[in-house]
């Protein structure tokens, strides 16, 4: 009995989370490089728009995903090119994105609306792997593809991240952009191509929503997931592994929220991710945990040559 | 100006001599010209490095050295002139392309990623570096060139954890594995011991032995004529001076890099008996909680200039800082006239009349983008006559403001005109006037000179000599020991946070300080001075 | 590539500032205006439409103003914040927080009724204040990133009114609805005649903005915030007291959103509602109130009042000119947008075969 809700929990948890991770994954890498994105939401809410409208003109879904991760990159591409390019604020430039993409998704999915998708991403249950006890159920059966490939892409990206060369390339651009561009890397090649990933993978996640989880289009319906996604790479600390745990985490609050809404307030609840965001920060900024743990060193500042 | 024609011609000869042997230069650079506004960085600067040769770049800060091996090493690009090696005109259009050419560099702020292993460090810039797992069969090729050459680092070791020392031995380590056949070392010694600083003479050796090239980048006299085969002296961005360095004499080369000689000022008062400030057993951490002032302890007197000498990262900046407020110390007792002053902040102390000239001018001495004017009272802005029951007397302000401008001769627009549009020199007289306008007891001078042109050097020089004079007590902090011997009364020598030796200016030599500064010779405190 | 470089511009004259911000809020008029023709609207007419019932229609006029007020209250506090580097991004939790407090004095306080309006606003303050103090405490204590807690802070913000609306001050008397009681009548603010301009909350933001201008540039605390802004090194170097100065200037830009958030329930809605109704995004739009106003506390009134401008004309377009509700945030979006476009403007000159660090050597030993 508590078995089956724990693994209930986690396999909606992950229904739910798995639009954050997708998002998180992307900005982590995004930050990973040195530049913050705060243009996640606006990034996510494209995506989705252009998503829908791609999967509802063309009739297939995955025409509709591939029109989101294109629309995220693109809008990603930009965030960079404000970024690296013109050395703007990339605080601002985010900011920008965000509020921007909320106003152009509902004006271009504006006759898009109140119209379910006519052929949604459909769930399905893993072979093997969902006949597994315990782990089948909780995470292996009943997603969509998009969740479990959520999954996998954490792990391919957390093994690029450590064990490869350019994920060392780009660990290294985000600590110090000075001695990989001595070592003969290209900072701002680096950068734009995390970024444009990040704005690629907020896309998917956007996808998520409008294609499968809610096969539907509605004006704000990322309703401050960007956010969470933001908060939840930095409560992963930079690792698209623990980027998973935590969204899992992230996800079973909001279930819980509306599961035990009769004896607890979901608001409550609801609120715990910023919470734990902010004592994750605070963690890490004490004594040792800083230099083990913290941002990337570089992160937030445009970087040229000869400013030392 | 004619005399000097006549040194570079001279040496010109000298160092084509024709036991010579009739090599192909690793490198030649020729002619090579980069301008920046308002500035002339290099203007026709070319020298060339044989295989086997350390070819030293001597010059003060700001002759056009870090310019130079910029272009060097493909990070900036010259407005002319050509870079030939192996008798190939090459374009280095970046670090890559210098790096694929055997050029190696180990800059003076290390380019090392402070949260990544050794061996994560070293793979990035390796051509050969796989894909996956870049640091798989790293550790032993590290070993093995650590052992051949005398370079021991641990290849699993985080760069934060290593001391300056080793992080430079990573660099040399990863400019090998890159295949340098020319090394570029810029001020190498600056973060060294002078024991250190010899080991690191030997690993130049053995590289020279096997036919690498070294360019050995500094300001400092007597290691350039310790290490280099020929001496290249730049001034003001051009070439003053082309010598071997057997034929070379310190006192050729000074006068190469500075120019005009100056003759050390005869101070006329002795200096005072009573103590203006002291420290007992002062215990201080540096920025990242490691120790950095060990206990230490000496007094200041009235109207002496007490130098302050040692290796850069030896608790001379945690001392300054201590001294003016901006760190508090751990234990141990700081007194100013008697009065305790240990747990004061930087607000008291320039109440009880410390003055502070820190070392960098335009983060910390001044705000860029205030007005000259709000800079000259950047430390005095809480007191009459500027504020009065907190609201400030912009017209207090504008009158002293024009005073110390033509006082000390600011050249500036107008006092509205941003600090960050005045030139260094100017900079250090606006901190100058407003660090000395309020009769300060103490003066606390970080690296006055550090940068500044031969002009503002002397200027800065008699002004310091003039608090002395005054009856004020000074501390100045230097790098350079020829600033500290014509200047101070007494040299107190830092060593691994602890106060290695104090010796009177008379009795000093640079010899004496150097050990001292290597803290091999711990002479009893007070014994001498 | 072609021989062009950016070279650093030190000091751009005032006239390229304003001439780069009206540049930036031209350029995104005129991309809205290209919006408008796809909807098959003439710029032109659109724009004449939305003047002529904003600027010349004096009940049009009093509902920009109206919405200029939390922008105004938020704005001139982040140009404070943002004089010291503070990026204060969490005004929209800090009006939120300002909006609680000064319900809960209305709704279960018993305070003479005279005295009803100034506990408000005075528990508004508070309220926003200490939205703000945890980040700035953790800025200069730990070194935390101000931008994430800020942001954070609004969505607990959000969701706090949410429970309380859903919960504990659930209104008695509603049922269907999530909102809590009506404030008595001596908590409503007094409005200008039959409009709903409740002009108390529009008195106190040109004083704050006028406070605000005077605190800069003519007081100690205001030239200590300029530098702790412009060189962090050297205001400590000066005696800053950082934690203090900190904490005064993010409590009093806070407690400034806070008071948006008073004007906004007792002006307005005389109730706690939806957060989504007590601040239609306010707090963020003030960013860019703040940013066009370039760290200017009076520029903030002219900015706030254009940004009121196009807030109020989101309703004119979606009445008279059946354009979508969401042109008021594409236009907000693209005037960030431009804004961050344009900051190149202001700190490079492009010049020939010039570069960017005039300080190569020399100057400040790093």
């Amino acid at each position: 009995m508590e078995i089956e809700l724990l693994t209930g929990t986690t396999a909606r948890a992950l229904a739910f989370s798995a639009p954050l991770i997708w998002a998180a994954m992307g900005e982590i890498f995004a930050e990973r490089s040195g530049v913050v994105n705060l243009g996640v939401e606006g990034m996510m809410i494209l995506g989705a728009v252009a998503g829908f409208i791609v999967a509802q003109s063309s009739g297939s879904p995955w025409l509709g995903l591939l029109a989101a991760a294109g629309t995220g990159g693109l809008v990603g591409l930009f965030h960079a090119f404000a970024a690296v390019t013109l050395r703007a604020n990339q605080y601002v430039s985010g900011l920008a994105i965000t509020i921007f993409g909320l106003g152009l998704s509902g004006l271009v999915g504006r006759s898009w609306v109140g119209r379910p998708l006519v052929k949604p991403m459909k769930t399905l249950d893993l072979p093997l792997l969902a006949d597994v006890p315990v782990l089948g159920p909780a995470l292996f059966s009943g997603q969509y593809l998009l969740a479990y490939l959520a999954l996998v892409t954490a792990l391919v990206l957390w093994f690029v991240l450590h064990h490869t060369r350019p994920g060392l390339s780009l660990r290294t651009v985000g600590e110090s952009p000075a001695a990989a561009d001595t070592a003969g890397v290209s900072v701002a090649l680096v950068r734009y191509i995390a970024v444009s990933f990040g704005g690629l993978m907020a896309g998917i996640g956007g996808a998520y929503l409008s294609l499968a989880y809610r096969p539907s289009w509605g004006e704000g319906m990322t309703n401050g997931m960007g956010w969470i996604a933001l908060a939840l790479a930095i409560f992963a600390l930079w690792d698209p592994l623990r980027a998973v745990g935590a969204g899992l985490l992230f996800g079973a609050l909001f279930t819980l929220s509306f599961r035990l809404q009769d004896r607890f307030p979901p608001e409550l609840l609801t609120l715990l991710p910023y919470v734990f965001t902010i004592l994750a920060l605070i963690l890490t900024a004490l004594g040792r945990g800083r230099r083990a743990f913290g941002a990337p060193e570089a992160l937030g500042e445009a970087y040229s040559r000869g400013e030392r | 100006m004619g005399e000097e024609r006549a040194i570079v011609g001279e040496v010109v000869e000298a160092s084509e001599r024709p036991s010579a042997p009739r090599e192909i230069p690793i490198l030649s650079m020729r002619g090579i010209d980069k301008r920046f506004p308002g500035v002339v960085a290099n203007d026709d600067v070319g020298f060339d490095v044989l295989p086997g040769e350390v070819h030293a770049l001597l010059g003060e800060n700001g002759a056009g050295k870090t310019t130079l091996i910029s272009i060097l090493y493909g990070l900036q690009q010259p407005d002319a002139g050509e870079i030939v090696i192996d008798g190939k005109a090459v374009r280095l259009l970046n670090p890559r392309h210098a790096m694929a050419q055997g050029v190696g560099l180990v800059a003076q702020h290390f380019h090392l990623a402070r949260r990544h292993t050794v061996a994560e460090n070293i793979a990035l810039g390796l051509a050969d570096t796989p894909f996956l797992r870049p640091t798989r069969r790293l550790e032993r090729r590290i070993a093995e060139l650590a052992s051949h050459y005398g370079l021991e680092v641990d290849p699993t070791a985080r760069v934060w954890q290593l001391s300056p020392g080793e992080q430079q031995r990573v660099e040399i380590v990863k400019a090998l594995l890159q295949g340098a056949r020319l090394l570029i070392l810029d001020e190498p010694t600056s973060v060294l011991t002078p024991q250190e600083a010899e080991r690191l003479f030997g690993v130049l050796e053995q590289m020279t032995s096997e036919g690498k090239g070294v360019i050995f980048i500094s300001h400092k006299l007597d290691e350039v004529m310790r290490v280099a085969d020929r001496i290249t002296v730049l001034r003001k961005g051009a070439v003053v001076g082309r010598l071997s360095a057997e034929d070379a004499s310190p006192a050729d080369l000074a006068r190469l890099m500075v120019g005009d000689f100056n003759p050390p000022r005869i101070k006329e008062a002795p200096p005072g008996t009573a103590p203006v400030a002291r420290l007992e057993n002062v215990w201080a951490r540096n920025h990242r909680g490691l120790p950095a002032l060990r206990g230490v302890d000496f007094d200041i007197r009235a109207g002496e200039i007490l130098g302050v000498a040692g290796v850069a990262g030896n608790g001379q900046a945690e001392l300054v800082e201590v001294v003016s407020g901006l760190r508090r110390p751990d234990s141990g007792r700081f007194s100013i006239l008697g009065r305790d002053v240990t747990e004061l902040g930087v607000r008291a102390l320039l109440e009880n009349g410390v003055a502070l000239i820190p070392e960098d001018r335009n983060r910390m001495g001044t705000v860029p983008a205030m007005s000259v004017a709000e800079n000259l009272v950047l430390r005095q802005y809480r007191r009459a006559p500027y504020a009065r029951r907190g609201l400030i007397d912009w017209k207090a302000v504008a009158g002293f403001a024009k005073r110390s401008i033509d006082q000390y001769e600011i050249a500036t627009p107008s006092q509205a005109t941003r600090a960050r549009l005045l030139s260094g020199g100017n900079v250090q007289k606006l901190i100058l006037a407003r660090e000395l306008s309020g009769e300060p007891r103490l003066v606390v001078a970080a690296h006055p000179t550090y940068g500044l042109d031969v002009g503002a050097t002397a200027l800065t020089h008699d002004l310091l000599l003039r608090q002395r004079e005054r009856g004020a007590a000074v501390l100045l902090v230097s790098e350079d020991l020829d600033e500290l011997l014509q200047l101070a009364d007494r040299i107190l020598v830092m060593a691994q946070g602890r106060v290695a030796g104090i010796v009177s200016a008379s009795a000093a030599d640079r010899e004496r300080l150097g050990l001292l500064m290597a803290g091999s010779t711990r002479e009893p405190q007070g014994a001498v001075a | 590539m072609l021989g062009l470089r950016f070279q650093r511009n030190p000091d751009p004259s005032p006239w390229l500032v304003l001439g780069v911000s009206i540049g930036a809020v031209a350029g995104a008029l005129l991309v809205t205006g290209l919006l408008f023709a796809l909807h098959g609207v003439d710029p032109l007419a659109a724009y004449a439409t939305i003047f002529r019932k904003t600027m010349l229609d004096g009940r049009g006029f009093s509902e920009v103003v109206r919405k200029s007020i939390p922008l105004l209250l938020a704005g001139v506090g982040l140009v404070l914040a943002f004089r010291a580097r503070f990026w204060n991004i969490g005004a929209e939790g800090q009006i939120l927080a300002g909006a609680v407090a000064a319900s809960g004095v209305a709704l279960f306080v018993p305070v003479p009724a005279v005295l009803a309006v100034p506990a408000m606003f005075l528990a508004g303050f508070l309220g926003g204040a200490a939205w703000g103090f945890l980040p700035a405490i953790l800025k200069v204590r730990l070194g935390v990133n101000e931008i994430i807690t800020t942001l954070m802070l609004n969505y607990v913000a959000l969701y706090i009114v949410r429970w309380l609306i859903n919960g504990p001050w659930r209104g008695q008397s509603v049922t269907g609805f999530s909102y809590s009681d009506r404030f008595p009548a001596h908590a409503w603010l007094p409005t200008l005649g039959s409009t709903r301009l409740h002009w108390p909350t529009l008195l106190i933001g040109l004083l704050l903005a006028v406070l605000i201008a005077f605190v800069l540039f003519r007081t100690r605390l205001g030239f200590e915030i300029r530098m702790m802004g412009e060189s962090p090194e050297a205001a400590r170097y000066a005696g800053v007291n950082f934690l203090w100065t900190t904490v005064a200037l993010v409590c009093v830009s806070a407690g400034a959103a806070g008071l948006a958030g008073v004007g906004e329930v007792a002006g307005i809605h005389h109730r706690l509602v939806e957060p989504n109704s007590i601040s239609l995004g306010y707090g963020y739009t003030a960013i860019i109130v703040a940013l066009l106003a370039r760290g200017n506390p009076l520029a903030a009134i002219a900015t706030a009042l254009f940004l009121g401008t196009v807030f109020a004309a989101g309703d004119i377009m979606k009445v008279s000119l059946r354009l979508p509700s969401q042109m008021p945030s594409v236009i907000n979006g693209l005037v960030l947008l431009f804004l961050v476009c344009s900051e190149p403007l202001l700190r490079y000159r492009l010049r020939r075969r010039a570069r960017t660090d005039a300080r190569a050597e020399g100057g400040a030993r790093a």
